[in-house]
């Protein structure tokens, strides 16, 4: 996918001079908003930061279509549970945009227990020319007021509030794992491990159980809820993914509670690879709708796969991401790096799929052209306009130059969270702690 | 099968002198890194890292990963079963077995303590406060009541790391500290985020699991909490 890419690396201010990771600065989510506007991570340390992409000028072609700070505030707290004696995280698990409806743009944001919606709002004009009162707000001496005037709207520097709206408490006992804005934009659906809820945006005081897969006996817990999604364009259809590797599509006019699923979507285990660890690495870490609607796009350990809705029993494509690890899952167990969630993304036209890896690599997969490729995102192998150039893992055998041995790979870098702009070839990677943004400007349109 | 099964680097050589081996040197090793296996999820059921709640779906991913290892180790006549839960006692000094551990996890969840199992387990099986969240590996765990509520066999097989952990048996889940990290270290074979030289280290270290056995026995008795120690303690 040879492009000519413009790679900018977001460092959080307070990074600057600092050469160490701090723990609160990992980004945990990243999210395109519906235009590509704006861009939000949420990090560890319970903030969110608001990315806006300039305008592009004539007179600075460069600098076009650059992401800038929009806006930076807090969105979780740390809590404590004194009933159980437990801390609560204020990492932020998932952020999710709503359709813009008015000037302003909200969001959802959510820990492990607490979902809040936020409204973001920019005020460029402020009045001036009070009568009453003077430019500090200070009540003026009434004898010195001689005539009256009308105040005006000035203009003013850009100040762009955030302010919490709404916050969905007390809903769930596990860790909320996503939430999905339903295409209604009336109501979304909070997911944990045993639970799904569905709430009204407006009504914070209660929810609607719509999945409940708690046994009644937990000695009988054999698999959980690892992702949810509602359908990108019919209301009533949601899905969900398992630890045990299945997909459930579920239809909310069939019932209340929509234990029973409309469509299982598995694919029948393979025989010749059987381990201690099939199930572990076929655990669905993600699971996003096709743009389209059509299809659906699920990371387990080893691949991504796209299902297509209308076939329950098996994917209709599936695209290793990295089976060169397949002979390491011990060591992986041991380290609990095979517990690791990676996301996947698809690009606007729903032609290419994207998800991350470990060593700071991320894959893409071209649908049409079968083809692959493997980029970094680090500061040593991308300055800004530089092209990325592909990478590749060896396995044994004939080893090119610039190629890492899979026994070189870091695996505490990891690429879980990535993100594509909806419309244009721009991508949103999350290393650890710092953001990439990469562009395609070659390729502008998408094909 | 068992190409895949494992990391390459957990291949055990044969053992010399050793008479089981002869004529079947991959069986053993077979068993011993299942054995291992086994050993390392249990205790990475037990341990908890944080005052936050673990996670739900490592929990369940690695109890059924254990599941899979009793039942296959039954079918392999390799696996003893405890005697079906009676009232009175079993063996003391037999490892807990998984079911145990897991049932005894299972049951803190303030309820009466079981009646089936050795009344001689302190701790385990102590009668929690009715409603009140003792540790079990589902419910929301408090490292505290984590801690009180340890099958002897583990704790036994954590004093006897002390000459490598010299802090006491709580000192290894306090938050921050030596024990607990070199604990974890061993295990993991990685400390922290970053593992030595190159950041590869993660997977050439190596379990600990899969020592030369002593001697005397090739068999994997469940029930020798040596062995287990062995594993644990293995430089």
């Amino acid at each position: 996918m040879g492009e000519d890419t413009d790679t900018r690396k977001i460092n959080h201010s307070f990074l600057r001079d600092h050469s160490y990771v701090t723990e609160a600065d990992i980004i945990s989510t990243v999210e395109f908003n519906h235009t590509g506007e704006l861009l939000a991570t949420g990090d560890k340390g319970g903030r969110v930061v608001i990315f806006q992409r300039e305008p592009e000028s004539k007179s600075a072609p460069r600098s076009q279509g650059e992401y800038d700070v929009y806006s930076t505030f807090q969105s979780h707290e740390p809590e404590f549970d004194y009933l159980k004696s437990l801390e609560i995280e204020e990492k932020i698990n998932k952020i999710k945009w709503l359709p813009q409806q008015n000037a302003a743009h909200s969001l959802l944001s959510t820990n492990d227990k607490t979902i809040k919606l936020w409204k973001i709002t920019e005020r460029d004009k402020r009045p001036e020319g009070y009568n009453l009162k003077d430019e500090e707000g200070k009540l003026k001496d009434l004898s010195t007021v001689t005539s009256l005037q009308v105040p005006v709207l000035k203009p003013m520097d850009l100040m762009v509030e955030v302010s919490p709206r709404r916050v969905f408490a007390n809903g769930h006992t596990y860790h909320i794992n996503s939430i999905s804005v339903n295409s209604d934009c009336e109501t979304y659906m909070s997911a944990d491990d045993l639970r799904i809820n569905l709430w009204h945006l407006a009504i914070t005081d209660r929810s609607f159980n719509i999945v409940d897969i708690k046994p009644a006996n937990m000695e009988d817990l054999t698999e959980v809820i690892t992702a949810s999604e509602f359908h990108p364009h019919h209301c009533n259809l949601f899905v969900y993914s398992s630890s045990k590797g299945s997909l459930r599509l579920c239809d909310m006019r069939a019932a209340a509670l929509c234990d029973k699923h409309s469509k299982l979507f598995e694919e029948p285990e393979d025989p010749s690879n059987r381990s201690f660890f099939s199930e572990i690495i076929s655990s669905v870490s993600d699971v996003k709708f096709s743009h389209s609607g059509r299809y659906m796009l699920t990371r387990d350990y080893l691949t991504v796969k796209v299902w297509d809705l209308n076939m329950e029993a098996r994917p209709i494509e599936t695209y290793q991401v990295h089976e060169y690890l397949r002979s390491k899952l011990c060591s992986l167990y041991e380290n609990d790096c095979i517990f690791d969630k990676f996301e996947c993304a698809w690009n606007g036209s729903d032609s290419v799929i994207m998800t991350g890896a470990y060593n700071n690599f991320f894959r893409m997969f071209d649908r049409n052209t079968k083809r692959d490729v493997t980029l970094e995102a680090s500061r040593e192998s991308s300055k800004p306009r530089a092209v990325l150039k592909p990478r590749r893992v060896c396995v044994g055998g004939k080893r090119r130059r610039d190629d890492i041995s899979v026994d070189s790979l870091d695996f505490t870098k990891k690429i879980l969270h990535t993100a594509w702009h909806p419309a244009e070839n721009i991508i949103a990677i999350a290393a650890t702690n710092n953001l990439y943004i990469f562009q395609d400007k070659v390729n502008s349109e998408m094909h | 099968m068992e190409g895949t099964m494992f990391a390459r680097g957990l291949k055990r050589k044969c053992w010399d002198g050793d008479e089981d081996v002869e004529g079947a040197p991959a069986a053993p090793s077979y068993s011993l890194q299942r054995q291992s296996l086994l050993d390392m999820s249990l205790v990475k059921l037990q341990l908890c890292h944080t005052l936050v709640e673990p996670n739900l779906c490592r929990s369940v991913l690695i109890a059924n990963t254990v599941r899979q290892i009793q039942e296959e180790m039954t079918q392999d006549g390799a696996w003893q079963l405890p005697a079906p839960p009676v009232a009175g006692r079993g063996p003391l000094d037999h490892l807990v077995s998984t079911e145990i551990l897991c049932r005894a996890a299972w049951e803190q969840q303030g309820q009466r303590p079981a009646p089936d199992l050795p009344s001689e387990l302190p701790g385990a099986l102590g009668a929690p406060a009715p409603g009140s969240a003792q540790s079990c590996i589902w419910e929301a765990d408090s490292s505290r009541g984590h801690r009180g509520s340890f099958p002897k066999s583990l704790d036994q097989i954590f004093e006897t790391l002390e000459s490598r952990a010299p802090s006491p048996v709580e000192g290894l889940f306090a938050d921050a500290g030596g024990p607990y990290y070199d604990l974890d270290a061993v295990l993991t074979g990685m400390v922290g985020g970053k593992s030595g030289p190159g950041g590869g280290d993660g997977l050439q270290a190596l379990a600990p699991a899969g020592a030369p056995p002593p001697s005397a026995s090739c068999k994997r008795d469940l029930g020798e909490l040596d062995h287990v120690v062995e594993i644990l303690v293995e430089t």
